[in-house]
C-alpha cells in the first residue's frame, strides 16, 4: 500500500499538515531516522550550535508570526540542552513544540548510551509532554502537541520519541480529531462579569488599561486599540505587550513596573479603575503588592483561570480569551450612554494628571555626550532606524530595559526579549527564528556583551544561513544589570561582573565571513547603524557605551511602585558658611 | 488545617507525577495519596490531603484543573464529604491481654483478620482521628505495626464532571481537500 511509511516520515507528514514549514535542530544517534526523513527535503531544517539556541530560535519564530515554532534534539544531553528554552516558553506562553528523539523503548530506564528521563525532567518545563512508545500513538500525539501548544494560553509541548519509532513501519491514516476531555479552554467570558465590567467603566474617573502579553498572543491588538479609544483611557503595556497599542498612539504612556516610566507607575498608583488585560501582575510590574494600585478596583481579563485573582483579587474577574471579550466589551460600549457630565470632568482631570507626569519625567535618552557613547542614545538611534517597524530581539539585562524603553513599535510581534524568565543568551538565536519567518524584514538583535558570549557559537548558523540580522552589542565591559545592583546595594563592591577578554569584533565578523566593525566614538555612532542597516549581509556591531550608567527610573525591591528612583544620587548643595 | 483534595484524571502513564508536582514545586509535603481507577478503567480518582497554606488553596486546586490529565480537581476540605481511611495494625500481645485486645477491637468496629499465639492482624475503618486512637489504644497492649491506607474522600453534593468535546485537526482538514 501507498502509505506505508517509516515513524519518521509519519512525523514529518503530520508536521507539514500543521503548516511547519522550517525546524530549529541538532542531530544526534536516537534522531539519525529523523534526520534521514528530513533529508527529502519537505520541510526546511536550520541547523543550530546548540540546542538551547533551537528552543530559542523556535520561540524566535513563534513570536514573531504566532505560528507554533519547532526545534528538535537527540536523546539525553540534546534533550537536557532544550529544557531552558522550554522554560522560557513557558513563562512567555510562547507556543512551541519541542521534539526529541529517546533512547529504544527497550533500553528505556537501563542507562543506555545517552538516556535522559526527558519525560521527567520536562515534565515542569512544559505545558504538557509526551513519551511516544508506540508508532500508532504517534500522529495523534503530534496533532495534539500541537493543538495544546497554540491554543488556551500557549505554552511549549514536548515529545519525546524512541528511537524504534522512528523506524518503525506503519500505514499512515490522517488523525481528523483528537480528544482531551480534560482540557478546558475558555473562550467566551461571563456575559454577567462582562457587564459588571461595562458598568465599573462607564463610572470610572480615573480609569487606565494596564495590557500585556496575552493580547498579542489573542490577536487583539485592533480589538485592544477600538477599547482604548472608545473609553479614551491612559494604557500602559508590560514588556510583553510592547506594540500591542502602537508605541505613537495618543493614549499610550509607557512600560510600567521595575524600570518603567514615571507616569506609568504613577498613574497605576493613582487609577480608581484597573483593565488588566492578559496579564499576570508580575512582581516586575507590580513592585510591593500590597502597595499597587491601592485606590483601583480591577477588572481582570485572562483565559487562564489560575492567573485570576492569583495576586490581585479582582472586583470583577472575566475569564476568556482577551480578543473575544473586548470585542463584546467594545460593542457594550458604543451601545452605551455618552458619560454623565461629572464623569467627564474628572476624566479630564485625570487625563492632565497623566499628561503633567509624562512632562515631569517623560522616558527619554539623556543629552548625548561627545566624549561617549551613552546606551540610551544607542537605543535612541537604533529606534530611529527601526521607525517602529522593525524587529527588535534582545537579550536580558540593561541593553533590555533600555530598549524597552526607548525603541517604539507600532505593532505586536516586533519586539522579542524573554521576559519571564530572563534568559541570557536569547537575543541572537531568537533573531535567527524572527528572520527565518520574516526573511524580507529588518531584524534587529540587541544584546549585552554578557549574553552575546552565551551565544557567540550562533554567528555560524547566520553565516551559514545568510541570515540578514543587524547584531548589536552594548558593550559596556560589565555584566552591567548585575554591577548597577552591587553599585547601588552592595557598596559598589563589584563581583564577577568584569567581562574581560572580550573578542576583537571585527575580526570575528571576518572569521565568521561577514562584516563588523567596534565603535566607542559618539560621532561614529550613526555612521556605523546606517552602515549597519545597509549591508546586504549580517552585520556585527560592537558599540563601547559608557560603562557605569544605571537604568532608571528603578524601582527598588520591595518598594511600592510609586518609589522610584528617577536618577544618580545628585551632589548635595552645601550651604555656604 | 489540612486540605483535602478530590481529583478525577486519566489514567494514564505521568498523571500523578504531574498532580503531585503542582505540590512539590511549592514545597508542599504531601500526608497522604490514594490512586486508583473507577468505574472506566481509563479514568482514576485521587485523594490528596496536604498542609497548604490557606491563600494557596484555590491556586492550587486551580493549577490542578489546568493539567491537560486532570478531568476535575475539587477541594472538598470544607464541602460536605466523606472522608474514611483504612488501617492495618498488627498487635504482639501478651496471653493475658487478648481478649481485651478484642475488646477494644469490638469498639472501633474492627476485625481480626490473622490471630496468631504471638498476637492479631487487625483492620479498621473510619475517620482518620479515630484511626489515630485505635493506633494508640493498640499501642498500650504491646508492640504494634501499623499500615495506613490514607484518607479516601467522596464529596456528597453532586459535582458533574464536565468533559471536552473531541476537536478537529489540521490533518483532518488537509486530508478533505486532498479527498477531491
Amino acid at each position: 500500500m501507498s502509505n506505508l511509511m517509516s515513524g519518521a516520515k509519519m512525523l514529518l507528514e503530520c508536521l507539514s499538515r500543521e503548516g511547519v514549514d522550517c525546524i530549529f535542530g541538532y542531530p544526534g544517534g536516537v534522531t539519525l531516522p529523523l534526520y534521514d526523513a528530513l533529508y527529502d527535503g519537505q520541510i526546511r531544517h536550520v541547523l543550530v550550535r546548540h540546542e538551547e539556541n533551537a528552543a530559542f530560535a523556535a520561540e524566535g519564530y513563534a513570536r514573531a508570526t504566532g505560528k507554533v515554532g519547532v526545534c528538535c534534539a537527540t536523546s539525553g544531553p540534546g534533550a537536557t540542552n532544550l529544557t531552558t528554552g522550554l522554560v522560557d516558553a513557558l513563562m512567555d506562553s510562547i507556543p512551541i513544540v519541542a521534539i526529541t528523539g529517546q533512547v529504544a523503548t527497550k533500553l528505556i530506564g537501563s542507562d543506555a548510551f545517552q538516556e535522559a528521563d526527558t519525560f521527567g525532567i520536562t515534565r515542569p518545563a512544559t505545558k504538557h509532554n509526551y513519551l511516544v512508545k508506540s508508532l500508532e500513538d504517534l500522529p495523534r500525539v503530534i496533532h495534539e502537541a500541537f493543538y495544546i501548544a497554540a491554543s488556551g494560553r500557549p505554552g511549549p509541548v514536548l515529545v519525546d520519541i524512541a528511537k524504534d519509532v522512528f523506524q518503525g513501519q506503519g500505514h499512515y491514516q490522517p488523525v481528523s480529531s483528537i480528544h482531551l476531555p480534560g482540557y478546558k479552554v475558555f473562550t467566551e467570558g461571563h456575559t454577567g462579569q462582562i457587564r459588571r465590567a461595562v458598568q465599573l467603566i462607564q463610572e470610572a474617573q480615573r480609569p487606565l488599561v494596564y495590557a500585556g502579553g496575552g493580547i498579542v498572543a489573542a490577536g487583539a491588538a485592533s480589538e485592544l486599540r477600538e477599547f482604548v479609544e472608545l473609553t479614551d483611557s491612559p494604557a500602559v503595556l508590560t514588556l510583553m505587550g510592547l506594540g500591542a497599542l502602537p508605541a505613537s498612539h495618543p493614549n499610550y504612556i509607557s512600560m510600567p513596573g521595575m524600570h518603567g516610566s514615571y507616569a506609568s507607575n504613577m498613574a497605576l498608583t493613582g487609577c480608581d479603575l484597573l483593565i488588566a488585560l492578559g496579564v499576570r501582575f508580575d512582581d516586575r510590574v507590580t513592585g510591593r503588592l500590597n502597595a499597587f494600585a491601592p485606590h483601583a478596583k480591577v477588572i481582570h481579563v485572562d483565559i487562564d483561570p489560575a492567573e485570576v485573582g492569583k495576586n490581585r483579587a479582582p472586583e470583577v474577574p472575566v475569564v476568556g480569551d482577551v480578543k473575544r471579550v473586548l470585542a463584546k466589551l467594545n460593542k457594550l460600549l458604543s451601545a452605551g450612554e455618552p458619560l454623565p457630565e461629572s464623569v467627564s470632568a474628572s476624566r479630564r482631570d485625570w487625563w492632565r494628571q497623566v499628561r503633567e507626569w509624562k512632562r515631569e519625567h517623560p522616558l527619554e535618552a539623556p543629552e548625548p555626550s561627545d566624549t561617549e557613547i551613552k546606551p540610551q542614545t544607542l537605543m535612541a538611534e537604533i529606534n530611529r532606524r527601526a521607525a517602529g517597524r522593525a524587529t527588535v530581539c534582545t537579550d536580558v539585562g540593561q541593553h533590555q530595559m533600555w530598549a524597552a524603553q526607548l525603541i517604539g513599535f507600532e505593532e505586536p510581534r516586533l519586539w522579542i526579549s524573554s521576559g519571564g524568565l530572563g534568559s541570557m543568551g536569547f537575543g541572537l538565536p531568537s533573531a535567527i527564528g524572527a528572520q527565518m519567518a520574516c526573511p524580507d524584514r529588518l531584524v534587529f538583535a540587541i544584546v549585552g556583551d554578557g549574553g552575546f558570549q552565551m551565544s557567540i557559537p550562533e554567528l555560524a548558523t547566520i553565516a551559514a544561513n545568510k541570515l540578514p540580522i543587524k547584531i548589536v552589542i552594548m558593550n559596556n565591559g560589565h555584566l552591567g544589570m548585575v554591577r548597577q545592583w552591587q553599585t547601588m546595594f552592595f557598596n559598589n563592591r563589584l563581583s564577577g561582573v568584569q567581562l574581560e577578554g572580550f573578542p576583537d569584533i571585527a575580526k570575528l565578523a571576518e572569521a565568521y565571513g561577514f562584516s563588523g566593525c567596534t565603535i566607542e566614538r559618539p560621532s561614529e555612532l550613526g555612521p556605523a547603524l546606517d552602515r549597519a542597516v545597509s549591508e546586504p549581509g549580517p552585520f556585527l556591531l560592537n558599540v563601547k557605551v559608557a560603562q557605569f550608567e544605571c537604568v532608571y527610573p528603578m524601582v527598588p525591591a520591595g518598594n511600592a511602585i510609586n518609589e522610584m528612583v528617577l536618577g544618580p544620587p545628585q551632589p548635595v548643595a552645601v550651604a555656604a558658611k | 488545617m489540612l486540605q483535602v483534595i478530590s481529583l478525577v484524571l486519566e489514567n494514564k502513564p505521568g498523571a500523578l507525577m504531574r498532580v503531585t508536582g503542582v505540590l512539590s514545586q511549592r514545597g508542599y509535603n504531601i500526608e497522604s495519596l490514594t490512586v486508583a481507577r473507577t468505574l472506566d478503567p481509563e479514568v482514576s480518582r485521587m485523594t490528596i490531603v496536604v498542609d497548604v497554606d490557606a491563600t494557596l488553596r484555590q491556586q492550587v486546586v486551580k493549577q490542578m484543573n489546568k493539567l491537560i490529565n486532570v478531568l476535575q480537581a475539587s477541594d472538598l476540605t470544607e464541602s460536605p464529604a466523606v472522608v474514611r481511611e483504612l488501617v492495618l495494625v498488627r498487635v504482639r500481645t501478651a496471653q493475658e491481654s487478648r481478649t481485651a485486645v478484642l475488646k477494644e477491637a469490638e469498639i472501633f468496629g474492627g476485625r481480626v483478620v490473622d490471630s496468631s499465639t504471638e498476637g492479631f492482624a487487625i483492620e479498621v475503618t473510619g475517620a482518620p482521628e479515630k484511626l489515630n486512637e485505635f493506633i494508640d489504644v493498640m499501642g498500650s497492649y504491646g508492640e504494634i505495626d501499623v499500615t495506613r491506607s490514607g484518607a479516601l474522600a467522596i464529596a456528597l453534593d453532586a459535582r458533574k464532571l464536565k468533559l471536552q468535546p473531541p476537536v478537529p485537526t489540521k490533518a483532518g482538514v488537509k486530508m478533505e481537500e486532498t479527498a477531491i
